[in-house]
C-alpha cells in the first residue's frame, strides 16, 4: 500500500525529511539496544526514539494535517506531552528497579549507595 | 512526482521503524534479565506508535492519532506496573 497524500512540494520535502529523519533516530536507538553491553548503557540508548525520534515524526504529522485541511491541526501535542513527561518516570523506576536488584545479588559492578555505611 | 516520492520515503521509514522493532523484540527474547526484557517492551511500545503515526500521515486519517495515544497510555501504565513490580516483588501493596 504506498500511497502518500496530495501535499505542495514544499510540504512534502519537509515531511519526508522529518519522518526519514525521525525513523533513523529510531532505529539507531533500538539498534544500541542490541549492541550495548550492560543494562545501564541500554537505557540510554533507547531513550533517542522515544524523544528526538518522536519529535519529529510528531511535528511532521501536525505539518501534514495542517496542510491537508488548511487550519492548525496541533492535537498531536497531546502525544508529545504525555511522552514526554511519562518517559523518564518510567526509566528512572526501571533503573532504580535493576540497580536495586543488581545490589540485593552483590552483582559486581554496581556501584554502592552514597552516604550509605558499609557493614562488617 | 512529488507523491510518488513521498510514498517511497514514507514506506521505506515503515520499513526502517518496524527493523527498529524487530531490533526490539529480538532484545525482549533475548534479554539476560528481566529489566533488559522490560526496556525492550518500552522501546517496542514507542515504536508501535511511531509506526501507527507514520500509517496516519500516509492515508491522511486522523483514526490513527487516537490509537497511537491509546498505545502511549497503555504502554507508560504497563512499564511503570512492571517495574514495581521488579522493584518490589508486588504490583499494588
Amino acid at each position: 500500500m504506498m500511497q502518500a497524500p496530495d501535499l505542495p512540494t514544499w510540504a512534502a520535502v519537509i515531511i519526508g525529511l522529518l519522518v526519514l529523519g525521525g525513523s533513523v533516530l529510531t532505529l539507531v536507538g533500538a539498534f544500541g539496544l542490541i549492541r550495548l553491553p550492560t543494562f545501564y548503557a541500554r537505557v540510554h540508548a533507547t531513550t533517542l526514539g522515544a524523544t528526538a525520534g518522536m519529535a519529529a515524526i510528531l511535528v511532521a504529522s501536525m505539518l501534514c494535517f495542517s496542510v491537508l485541511q488548511s487550519r492548525p491541526v496541533v492535537h498531536e501535542i497531546l502525544i508529545a506531552l504525555f511522552v514526554t513527561l511519562t518517559t523518564p518516570v518510567t526509566l528512572i523506576l526501571l533503573a532504580r528497579a535493576a540497580i536495586y536488584r543488581d545490589r540485593s545479588e552483590k552483582a559486581p559492578q554496581v556501584p554502592d549507595m552514597p552516604g550509605a555505611r558499609r557493614k562488617g | 512526482m512529488t507523491s510518488l516520492i513521498l510514498a517511497l520515503v514514507i514506506t521505506a521509514s515503515q520499513i526502517l521503524l518496524g527493523l527498529a522493532m524487530g531490533c526490539a523484540a529480538f532484545r525482549m527474547l533475548r534479554g539476560p534479565r528481566a529489566q533488559d526484557r522490560v526496556l525492550a517492551l518500552d522501546t517496542l511500545y514507542v515504536t508501535a506508535m511511531l509506526l501507527l503515526l507514520t500509517y496516519g500521515i500516509q492515508t491522511g486519517r486522523t483514526l490513527y492519532f487516537e490509537a497511537a495515544l491509546v498505545i502511549a497510555l497503555m504502554g507508560f501504565v504497563g512499564t511503570v506496573a512492571l517495574g514495581k513490580f521488579l522493584m518490589r516483588g508486588e504490583v499494588i501493596e
